[in-house]
């Protein structure tokens, strides 16, 4: 098997784990920068809507690197595409498959569910729910939070703070309680 | 030039607020440098997608306990990066410009906790964080720009109520 046939493979993830935690080094080395994502769409607000609100008042230039970062994650999803895809459906847990099939969740070609996520399904109530007021959650959480699972869980983690270790238990509290007593009923929708 | 030392200042205050990854740089470096921050994104964005990580369906496995795989990333990610903080600072290493890497301290307030919560809720709906939204649009789920917009949106709307918030 060539390199180019072993890397389209899904990667485990005592490969992948500590690839991702070398970008905390990478970063702090190369440029003397915290890794971090969700800061960028700061960036954006701060940089396209910034509206007089005293928060996003800020040079946001001096952290365009973020902005460079990030679309660079876009890119690389697009090279993923295009050179290293293995073409295969992701294999979960049996019991999330039965699970999931009762709300009509069966494709698993994609990243995301097509059944769930589509231009189509913005006319449901579920893919309302699921694309709108999950991503507005995305974005008002980790700002309120002060970072995302990149920020604190990697690099907040790594620096042994506190706060960081609150807010991973946070995330992870917030996501076992929506995906197990909250999501049946969306998906039911 | 009291008073541009004093407006930097703020700047950097202002940007340092309720974010993780603010970092002043005293070093002027050319703009075309940034292109090493696009690259590491690429390869980021690479791995986060050959992972599995941005997958909805290993975001809900994660939240049912039904694999290892997620904490078993998230784990060992946080092993490599604890002990590479751990030797920068032992051996007091330094960037590639020759500046003392610095670290930010982030103080305890109420928002790790709603806050986190709240983005517990949208990880679990979206089956992303924000890094994976832009890995998942760039796979060609077009569909992720309205979770972006909305994501976006959802900073914009802490902006405006940041001061009227329990912190």
């Amino acid at each position: 098997m060539n390199l180019i046939e072993l890397i389209k493979q899904p990667w485990p993830w005592y490969v992948a784990g500590p690839l991702i935690g070398l970008m905390v080094p990478l970063l702090l080395i190369f440029g003397n920068k915290t890794f971090g994502i969700s800061s960028s769409l700061r960036h954006i607000c701060a940089s396209c809507v910034p509206a007089k609100i005293p928060f996003f008042q800020y040079n946001w230039r001096k952290e365009i690197w973020n902005l460079f970062f990030v679309f660079g994650v876009f890119i690389g999803g697009i090279i993923t595409l295009l050179y290293l895809k293995d073409g295969g459906a992701v294999v979960v847990n049996p019991k999330l498959v039965a699970e999931l099939s009762q709300y009509g969740i069966t494709d698993y070609s994609g990243l995301i569910p097509n059944d769930l996520f589509s231009w189509a399904s913005l006319s449901t109530p579920r893919g309302i729910i699921m694309m709108l007021f999950g991503g507005f959650l995305v974005g008002f959480g980790t700002r309120y939070a002060g970072g995302c699972t990149s920020g604190h869980a990697i690099m907040g983690l790594s620096m042994l703070q506190f706060p960081s270790l609150v807010a991973t238990i946070c995330f992870m509290v917030g996501g076992f309680i929506m995906a197990n007593l909250i999501l049946p009923f969306i998906l039911s929708m | 030039m009291k008073e541009t030392l004093k407006n930097t200042n703020t700047d950097f205050e202002m940007r340092s607020l309720d974010a993780i990854c603010i970092s002043e740089e005293e070093i002027k470096t050319p703009s075309w440098h940034n292109l090493k921050y696009l690259l590491f994104g690429i390869l980021f964005g690479i791995i986060l997608i050959k992972a599995e990580v941005v997958s909805w369906f290993r975001i809900q496995e994660m939240f049912r306990l039904q694999s290892f795989h997620m904490f078993g990333v998230i784990g060992s990610a946080v092993a490599v990066g604890a002990l590479s903080v751990f030797l920068i600072k032992k051996f007091n290493i330094k960037s590639i410009y020759g500046e003392e890497i610095k670290f930010p301290v982030k103080s305890m307030n109420k928002g790790q906790i709603i806050g986190g919560l709240l983005f517990g809720f949208g990880w679990a709906m979206t089956g992303a964080c924000p890094g994976p939204l832009y890995a998942q649009l760039g796979y060609g789920a077009t569909v992720t720009l309205v979770t972006i917009f909305m994501a976006i949106v959802g900073t914009w709307v802490y902006g405006l109520l940041r001061e009227k918030l329990p912190h």
